[in-house]
Order: C-alpha cells, then sequence, then structure tokens
C-alpha cells in the first residue's frame, strides 16, 4: 500500500497528509506508533528507529505519542475524568489502574486538561453520554495527558459536523502549539487543512506526491492527488 | 349490469402448511416416543393415586430436633461448597476466558483453551464428581473440586464469548498510550465486560447452590447425601423439609445476587 | 522582593461516593468471612490428596480397554431411552410453562395474585434440580424413563416459564393493542398478537433448553431416571469399570452429538 514513503517532521507545528481514502494516510499514521508494523523501512524517532521495537520498548515509544481518533475511541463506560486518565498509563503500576488510587498531581492535571478542553464541568460524566465533539475533546486531553512529544490524529474531525470540526482543528493546533508539541494529522478536508496546518502533504496512490506549506497548494496539486475532473470549485 | 367477482376469495389468514406439518410431526412423535417409552395411561393412573398417597405422607413436613440437626450440619455443607466453588471458578474462569478470546489472545493459545472449555462442559458435574470422589474420597471437597469445573467451564465460556463481541476500538486506545498488557485490560476491557459477567457470576453462584445440593448424592458432601436417605428411609415428611430448605436458600441467594448485580454493574 | 505563592489545593477525584464505598466494603467483607469459614470447615485429608494421582491412574487403566461388546445389547436401547426421555421432557416442558409464562408477563397478567403464585412455580421448579425431582417420581411412578421424564419437564418448567415471560414481556405494545382495539378476543390477541413476536425466541430457547436436557438426561438414571444413567449406575455398582467407561463415552458422545445439532439448526433457522 504504501511505497517508498520518506518524510521528515521535525518541531513545532502541524502537518497535514491529505489524500483520497484508501491512500495509505490512515497507515502511514498508524506506523509511526506502530498500530501498523511496516514490511521495511525505519522509523526515526527522536533518533531511534522503531520500526522492529517490540514489548516494553514498544510501550515505552508509544507513551510518548498521543494518538486522537477518528472514532473517538473513548473507554464509553469509564467516566471522562477515567478515560483522561488513561493518557497515564504507560507511566503508573497497574495497581493503579485497578483501585483508581492515580498520583494526585496526576488528577489535578487531568483536570486542568479538561478544564483546557473547555469540558471541566464533565468530569464525572460517563463517556457515552458525552456528543461527538465533546468525546473528541476527551481524546485530545488524553492525548495531552501522555505528554508526549509527538501528536498523531487520524481524521480526527470526519465523524464531526463543519462547526465542530472547526473547533476540534482549532483546539488541536491551539493546545499542541502551547506546548510545543508537533502534530501530524490525517485529513481529507482540504480546506481545513489549508486553515491549520504548517505543511501539507498530499498522498496518491501510496506515494508523496506533494509537500509544502499550505499557500504553495495549488488546484493543479489537488488534480494530482485527488484526480479526477470536474470536482473543484 | 353486472359487477365483476373476484375469481378466488382471498382467505384472512391462509393455513401456514410447513408449520402445520411441523406440529403434525410433533404430534406423531411424542405419541411414538411415549410408546417406547412404555408409558401406558394405567401406569399414570397408577401413579397419580400413588403420588396422591405421596404427598399426603409429606406434610405436615418433619422438623423434630433431631432431624434439624442433620438439615443443619447438610445445609451449611452445601453452602460451603457453593461458596468456595463460585469464588474458584470466577478466580480460574477469569484468565481462561482471557486466553479462550480470540481478539485478545494469539491463535493456538485460543483455540487450545476453548477445546479445553468444551471438554470440561461436556460433562455433567455429577459425572464429575464421580470422578474426583474416586480420585480423592468422599467428602465436600469433591464436591467443591467437582463444581469448580462445572463453574470454570460454564464462565470462561462466556467471557471468552463477552470479550469476542466487545469493542476493539476502545482497546487499541488504550494501548496507544503506551500501557502494559495488563493496564489494558483494567482500563479496556473489563469495563466493557464486567456488567455482563457480573450477571454471569450471580447466576453461578445460583446455579452452584442448587448443584450443591445435589453432588452429595454420589458422595460429594452435603445435604445431597442427606436427602437420598430421607428417600431411601421414606422419611417423606423429611424430604419435603429439605426441600423447602433448598428452595429458601436459592431464593435468598437470588436476594444476594441481586444486591450484587447492582453494586457493581 | 519575592512572595511565595500559595500553590492551590490539588483537585480530587474518587471513583465510588461514600456509600457506594460502605456498601462494596460491607460486600467484601462478607465475601471474605464467608470463604473463610467455609475454607476452616472442609474437610481435607492429606492422605487421600496423596494419592488422588494414582487412584486416577488406577481408574483409567481399569476403563481402558472399554468394553465395546455391551453396546448394542444395553447401552443402544438406554442411548434411545434418553434421547427420547430428553425430547419428550422439553416438549411437555414448553407446553406447561407456557400457560406459567402467561401468569407472569406483566403485559398479559393484571393480577399479582396470580403473578405471584405463577412465581413461586417457576422457582420452586427451578430451585429443585431435575435429579431431586427424578428420586420423587421414581418413589411415585417406579424406576425408569418415566419418572426421568417428568423430572425433566417439570424441572424445566422453571427456566422455559422465566424466558418466555421476558420474551413476552419485550413484545412490541403496538400489534397487541391494535388488535384489542378492533375487538379480538384475549385468545385470538395472544396467538396472533404475541406469538408472532416470540417466535424467534421461543424456538432458540427450546433448543438451548434441549440441549441442556439431553445432559441431564443422561446422568437422570443414576437414582433411577432410565437411559444411560442407569447403564452407568449398573455398571459402577457392580465395579466393571471398562463398560462404565463405554457409558461414559457414549455419554460424551451424544452431548457432543447435540451441540452439533443445535448450532446446525440454530444456524439454519434463526
Amino acid at each position: 500500500m504504501l511505497k517508498n514513503v520518506s518524510l521528515t517532521v521535525e518541531g513545532r507545528g502541524m502537518t497535514a497528509i491529505i489524500g483520497p481514502s484508501g491512500t495509505g494516510k490512515s497507515t502511514l499514521i498508524r506506523c509511526i506508533n506502530r498500530l501498523v508494523d511496516p514490511t521495511s523501512g525505519e522509523i526515526l524517532f527522536l533518533g531511534q528507529d522503531i520500526a522492529k521495537l517490540n514489548g516494553r520498548e514498544l510501550r515505552r515509544i508509544r507513551r510518548r505519542i498521543g494518538m486522537v481518533f477518528q472514532e473517538y475511541n473513548l473507554v464509553e463506560r469509564l467516566s471522562v475524568i477515567e478515560n483522561v486518565l488513561t493518557g497515564r498509563l504507560g507511566y503508573v503500576a497497574v495497581w493503579r489502574a485497578w483501585l483508581r488510587r492515580f498520583d494526585p498531581k496526576d488528577v489535578d492535571r487531568a483536570f486542568q486538561l479538561l478544564d483546557a478542553v473547555g469540558l471541566g464541568a464533565l468530569a464525572n460524566q460517563r463517556a457515552d453520554q458525552l456528543s461527538g465533539g465533546q468525546r473528541q475533546r476527551v481524546g485530545i486531553a488524553r492525548a495531552l495527558m501522555q505528554d508526549p512529544d509527538l501528536i498523531l490524529a487520524d481524521e480526527p474531525t470526519s465523524s464531526l459536523d463543519p462547526k465542530t470540526s472547526v473547533e476540534i482543528m482549532e483546539l488541536i493546533s491551539k493546545r499542541a502549539g502551547e506546548r510545543d508539541i508537533p502534530v501530524i494529522v490525517n485529513i481529507h478536508n482540504v480546506a481545513l487543512a489549508k486553515r491549520y496546518a504548517d505543511r501539507i502533504v498530499g498522498m496518491s496512490k501510496g506515494e508523496v506526491v506533494f509537500d509544502g506549506p499550505p499557500r504553495e497548494l495549488e488546484d493543479s496539486h489537488l488534480l494530482e492527488i485527488y484526480g479526477g475532473e470536474g470536482w473543484l470549485e | 349490469m353486472s359487477a365483476s367477482y373476484p375469481a378466488t376469495r382471498r382467505v384472512a389468514f391462509p393455513p401456514n402448511w410447513p408449520a402445520r406439518i411441523a406440529v403434525a410431526l410433533l404430534a406423531i412423535y411424542v405419541i411414538y416416543a411415549a410408546q417406547t417409552l412404555d408409558f401406558t395411561w394405567a401406569r399414570f393412573i397408577t401413579g397419580i393415586d400413588h403420588g396422591g398417597r405421596f404427598l399426603s405422607r409429606m406434610f405436615p413436613p418433619n422438623v423434630a430436633p433431631d432431624k434439624l440437626q442433620l438439615l443443619y450440619a447438610g445445609m451449611t455443607e452445601s453452602l460451603q461448597i457453593a461458596v468456595l466453588s463460585t469464588v474458584f471458578g470466577v478466580a480460574l474462569a477469569i484468565p481462561l476466558g482471557l486466553a479462550a478470546a480470540r481478539n485478545l489472545s494469539p491463535a493456538p493459545l485460543a483455540w487450545f483453551c476453548r477445546g479445553l472449555i468444551a471438554l470440561l462442559r461436556t460433562f455433567h458435574p455429577i459425572i464429575v464428581a464421580i470422578l474426583f470422589v474416586k480420585a480423592i474420597g468422599f467428602g465436600a471437597l469433591a464436591g467443591v473440586l467437582a463444581l469448580i469445573v462445572a463453574s470454570m467451564s460454564f464462565l470462561s465460556k462466556l467471557l471468552a464469548e463477552a470479550v469476542e463481541e466487545m469493542s476493539m476500538n476502545q482497546v487499541e486506545a488504550v494501548r496507544a498510550t503506551g500501557a502494559s498488557f495488563l493496564s489494558v485490560i483494567v482500563m479496556g476491557v473489563v469495563p466493557q465486560v464486567m456488567p455482563r459477567f457480573v450477571g454471569f457470576c450471580a447466576y453461578q453462584l445460583d446455579s452452584n447452590l442448587r448443584n450443591s445440593a445435589l453432588v452429595g448424592l454420589v458422595g460429594g458432601g452435603g445435604i445431597g447425601a442427606t436427602l437420598f436417605t430421607a428417600f431411601q428411609r421414606f422419611d417423606y415428611d423429611f424430604v419435603l423439609t429439605i426441600v423447602l430448605a433448598i428452595i429458601a436458600i436459592v431464593m435468598v441467594g437470588e436476594l444476594l445476587s441481586g444486591f450484587m448485580r447492582r453494586l457493581f454493574q | 522582593m519575592s512572595v511565595a505563592a500559595q500553590a492551590a489545593p490539588l483537585r480530587q477525584w474518587q471513583r465510588f461516593s461514600l456509600a457506594e464505598r460502605i456498601m462494596r466494603s460491607v460486600f467484601y467483607l462478607i465475601a471474605l468471612i464467608a470463604i473463610v469459614w467455609s475454607l476452616r470447615s472442609i474437610e481435607i485429608i492429606p492422605e487421600f490428596l496423596y494419592d488422588a494421582p494414582q487412584q486416577t491412574a488406577d481408574l483409567f487403566t481399569r476403563m481402558w480397554p472399554i468394553d465395546w461388546a455391551w453396546y448394542p445389547k444395553v447401552v443402544h436401547p438406554a442411548l434411545m431411552e434418553t434421547l427420547h426421555t430428553a425430547t419428550l421432557g422439553t416438549i411437555l416442558a414448553v407446553a406447561m410453562a407456557t400457560p406459567v409464562a402467561l401468569m407472569v408477563a406483566s403485559n398479559v397478567t393484571q393480577s399479582l395474585i396470580v403473578q405471584s403464585i405463577g412465581r413461586f412455580i417457576l422457582v420452586a421448579t427451578r430451585s429443585i434440580h431435575a435429579m431431586v425431582w427424578a428420586l420423587f417420581f421414581v418413589a411415585v411412578f417406579g424406576p425408569g424413563a418415566l419418572a426421568g421424564t417428568l423430572a425433566i419437564a417439570v424441572h424445566s418448567i422453571g427456566f422455559t416459564g422465566k424466558f418466555l415471560s421476558e420474551a413476552i414481556e419485550e413484545a412490541k405494545p403496538g400489534p397487541i393493542e391494535a388488535l384489542k382495539a378492533a375487538g379480538a378476543p384475549p385468545l385470538a390477541v395472544l396467538i396472533k398478537g404475541v406469538w408472532p413476536q416470540v417466535k424467534p425466541a421461543f424456538l432458540a430457547l427450546a433448543m438451548f433448553r434441549w440441549d441442556i436436557n439431553v445432559r441431564e438426561s443422561a446422568v437422570l438414571g443414576l437414582v433411577g431416571g432410565g437411559g444411560l444413567g442407569m447403564a452407568l449406575d449398573t455398571a459402577l455398582s457392580n465395579l466393571y469399570w471398562d463398560q462404565a467407561g463405554l457409558v461414559l463415552c457414549v455419554i460424551f458422545a451424544v452431548v457432543i452429538g447435540a451441540e452439533i445439532a443445535t448450532s446446525w439448526v440454530r444456524s439454519r433457522i434463526i
């Protein structure tokens, strides 16, 4: 599916990957935190090749990478605050998770993050009682809870209405920016990509066909990426 | 001027021939089976007559002190058997059930565990009890072990099915945070399957309370032996006492299960 | 000049409210007491435990080779008897459970008394294991398949009736109301309004119960209920372990067969 993709992402800022469905955007993102395994090649993260790591070392890397999912992927039966605290699981012992006895500083930080995403009042609600936009905010808080060096977002707005999509992209952009965390986002809404990304990577048929700042993204590039005719305004 | 009538009258509820045939076959089978099993009307009538006299001998239930003593001893042992077999059955069913789930466990292990569960489930607790009695002798321990096997097989099968039906998306997200396997189970799997599992455990407790009265029939301890002896000695009024006690315990067990369910679901 | 800032107190979170925590602690305490009490009272005779592996090995060597010759004369008729007991028992159970289920279903019965009687019948039949019912029926009707079938039938009423009543209660009120509004008599409402909705659950339940009843029927003979259990009992009393081994194999086979049959039917019809 992915052919000879070579990308370097550095420093703060949002990189948006755009392209038609099935072209491998999601696969690319999921390779980074090894939810999908690459068949060959290297993934250098913080100077270390993580393509072949397993077990505890892989988990140590994963906890440095936060992820926001298209379907939010919250644990529905748990409360909002518990879902945010899930972000600390890579750092705490199992018994703390089982008894829900997290370090008070972690709990406080979780509350602060909930405030930062605008959900301070909903900490004790069960996750399945929230709207889509609210759930995604919790997802963002969970990713931030990991204090990550990188945030991956796999189509974070595809299940949301247009207004909420903008709010979510705004939130990701701001919060990650405040903390100097680079974001790699996989998105099919080109307008949102142009609005929030510092760099756009266009993929088509498993290969990178465009790589540059949003202002350089022309209609010709879009046609090359998405193919077809007559769909551009 | 003549109005035209439809050629055929439409029937409101047309006869459902497959269903009618099925019912007819069923009726024929019932008659055939009854004959093979030697159910004659005469036997039935004598039986009813006999049963009537039987019931009159059962009332009123026997509550003589020595009988109550026996009842108490037997029931406490049955209770203990039920408690231990449920507790250990649950404890053992959890790892077995998780290992048998095809979405959590590597394929060979999952298939092996499923096979093991199927094997354990095939034998009736009574048969397992007979085998344990032969292996470790008469007494409550054989009964406990037999019911642990029964509980384990039932609970682990249901747990494996519940785990296979859960959403892997939620689990994937927890995994992506770098959590260890156990942490993923605790925060990703348990919240999803816990309510159903608690229901299964409550049912198993109820089932073990009933079965604990049984294993004594073959030497596994508890009230079963007392009951069997009472039947053989024609102490039918004592039989009634024991039966009423069993019903009472089961009803109390149901209350307890309800309480447990409200707490943990 | 620096002023030490007062740190705001850390916000806290509890998973359970105080009331919930108290109740959970009470539950755990009761459970712990029950477990410790049971463990202490159970008699464990170490000699028997040490002996166990040897006893088990002994058992298996005695069972092998299996006495297949015994099959045609004794075991096969017993197998048929068991199957008939299970099937007939299930049919009878369903027939007897239906009125009780109707008594208990809250959307069919209004009277609380009738409901309570129905519930009691269900609990009583369920609490008494089929084998205990078999003891009773053997005492009344004499040993044999008649006692066994009735035992299976009566015991299954509890389970079947409960599930049936739940299925009835889950039936959508719409069609029932429509029929009542059209003036249909109660029986017609049941047959045409409730039954079509309950039918799939009914069939699934009947199959499930048949599968369980095959297992139960196989062992009822141990107390005189006929079928394979009686063959097993005879073999065990005479200490003919190879024959006992044969019966166990047949029981194993018939239970597996029943499960395969029910899975097949379920995938085809439901």
